[in-house]
């Protein structure tokens, strides 16, 4: 019975301890093929280049407009999937009757279950020829299409996060404030969001990382054009997109290959700041 | 247990066995249709043969073949001597076959009222010195280009004969294939791109460049100008199922499989 237990305990402390191996490997392989870029070029010519034009000899390695186009699109989606998300949490846990709650909330998980390819595929087929229709652009692929479907794929994480801080929220504080005399709506905005504000910030946070990294969504809708985007509806090429289409065509150890794990890092170093922020957000909770 | 893992292990080896007769390709989407339904047709006359093609564009068939994971890098444009220098490295030598002529055609959408340009105003377009289509004689429009990612051979082969040099505009569509430019030269009013011969449809408009219908005869004497071989490399000269696969597409049948594609054979 106890060397059973022993190797149990053991058994499942190397597959926690893997994800710290998984993580480790990850960002020293990144680094590695990533870093020696830097001798050529100036990091700051990296990231504030306007020019990305990785193939011409000598080649434009800047990146800047990779970058903006992800922050666009990405905060693009966030203006669709925070009112939502964040709607629809307030809905389920203040609002809705158990019944209702639990006949909607498959369905939200359902859209979190949907793979991002066909999410896609609906926007550029379905979505980008009529965002061109409507607002009259020359194309639909760009930032405004980009960001109504990324935001869509968001709904699901902030939606569930906000939730479950908002239910969190003690009964008490909220028979408190409806005691004083608050009406409903007067009690959710004024004590019961602000009492979960942690747990929904830590939900956006994590949406964003979501949608910062997410590639296929991106390389299928966002118009691929490494530009400074000029309006919503310019098309842009976010930093995922650029390594997903480029990856494939360049040589091992060759200049762009290593500017495209240079995207990596930048792109890496973004969502691993929002994750601390969030680990931040959450700790701040649970005091 | 142990029964279940035998049965796995000898189903691995069996598999083994299955594809002993691989061949492997990937590379441009200019060639894929060819080397598709070449592919088709050369496993029916050779069921034991299992050929599979896959896309990415030249850069890719080119890096694929200099890494040796595919037999056979399809190319819709010549390899580079960087490319060649980098796969001495890797102890590949490549070796070329040119397997069809093909022209780019610069197409626009159905309802646009142009149907010729110059090669020079095709240029001003691609690198932004014309924005709309008013300063071309047509409808006041906004022009977008659609242009192909950097891993396209026909990207690289546009760039060469079109650009000499210029860049791209910045706010054109890089998109990832031959298909991805018809189909959205198709459906959005202001467009206009380049793609392959074998991609065009009655979808789209292909133009008169320098008064020159784009076609087999005009690629054939050399009066339409933005015209190349397609490629199939492979690491040696090629031998084996490869050799059969590369002779078959040379064949007459072959070359028969490369008009029915829409792309030009070889004299």
């Amino acid at each position: 019975m106890k060397t059973k237990e022993f190797l149990f305990k053991y058994i499942t402390l190397a597959a926690a301890s893997l994800s710290i191996l998984f993580l480790m490997g990850i960002i020293l392989s990144i680094f590695k093929e990533g870093i020696p870029l830097f001798s050529n070029i100036d990091f700051s010519d990296f990231v504030f280049g306007r020019r990305w034009h990785p193939t011409d000899d000598p080649a434009d390695l800047g990146i800047f407009p990779l970058i903006t186009g992800s922050i666009f699109v990405t905060l693009g989606a966030l203006l669709v999937g925070v009112p939502l998300g964040v709607g629809s949490a307030i809905y389920l846990s203040e609002i809705a009757s158990t019944n209702v709650r639990e006949a909607l909330k498959p369905f939200i998980e359902i859209l979190a279950g949907i793979p991002s390819v066909i999410y896609g595929l609906f926007g550029m087929a379905m979505l980008a020829p009529l965002v061109r229709k409507l607002f009259n652009v020359p194309t639909g692929l760009n930032i405004f299409s980009a960001s109504i479907i990324l935001g869509i794929m968001i709904i699901p994480i902030i939606s569930s996060l906000s939730e479950d801080a908002l239910r969190a929220v003690s009964k008490e504080l909220r028979e408190a404030s409806l005691a004083l005399g608050a009406n409903r709506i007067e009690t959710i905005f004024k004590v019961v969001l602000p009492a979960a504000s942690s747990g929904v910030i830590s939900s956006i946070i994590l949406g964003f990382g979501r949608a910062i990294g997410e590639t296929m969504v991106v390389l299928m809708v966002s118009g691929g054009a490494a530009m400074l985007p000029k309006s919503i509806f310019s098309p842009v090429r976010p930093m995922t997109s650029a390594i997903a289409s480029e990856m494939g065509e360049a040589v091992n150890g060759s200049e762009h290959f290593q500017a495209l794990y240079g995207i990596a890092i930048v792109l890496f170093l973004i969502t691993f700041l929002s994750s601390l922020l969030m680990q931040w957000f959450a700790a701040r909770e649970n005091r | 247990m142990k029964k279940i893992l035998s049965m796995l292990l000898s189903l691995t080896l069996f598999a083994g066995f299955l594809f002993a007769g691989d061949i492997t390709m990937s590379g441009s989407t200019t060639v894929f249709p060819i080397a598709q339904l070449a592919a088709e047709r050369f496993m029916d006359k050779n069921p034991d043969i299992s050929v599979s093609v896959r896309g990415g564009g030249s850069g890719v068939g080119i890096s694929d073949i200099i890494l040796g994971r595919v037999d056979i890098g399809n190319a819709s444009r010549q390899i580079k001597n960087k490319e060649i220098k980098q796969a001495k490295e890797n102890g590949i030598n490549v070796i070329e076959t040119a397997v069809a002529n093909d022209g780019i055609a610069i197409v626009v959408n159905l309802s646009n009222g142009i149907s010729e340009l110059t090669l020079e105003q095709v240029k001003m377009i691609f690198t932004g010195e014309l924005n709309n289509w008013k300063q071309l004689g047509g409808k006041s429009m906004p022009i977008v280009a659609i242009s192909r990612d950097v891993s396209s051979g026909t990207f690289e082969v546009f760039k060469e004969l079109v650009l000499k040099g210029g860049k791209v505009r910045e706010d054109a569509l890089l998109l990832a294939s031959n298909n991805a430019v018809a189909s959205n030269v198709a459906e959005t009013p202001g467009a206009i791109g380049y793609v392959g011969f074998g991609f065009l449809s009655d979808k789209v408009k292909a133009l008169n460049i320098d008064k020159v219908v784009p076609s087999e005869k005009t690629v054939n004497d050399g009066t339409y100008k933005i015209a190349r071989k397609l490629y199939m490399y492979t690491n040696g000269a090629p031998k084996g199922e490869v050799k059969s696969f590369i002779d078959y597409i040379l064949s007459d049948e072959g070359q028969a499989i490369v008009k029915e594609t829409g792309y030009i054979p070889l004299k």
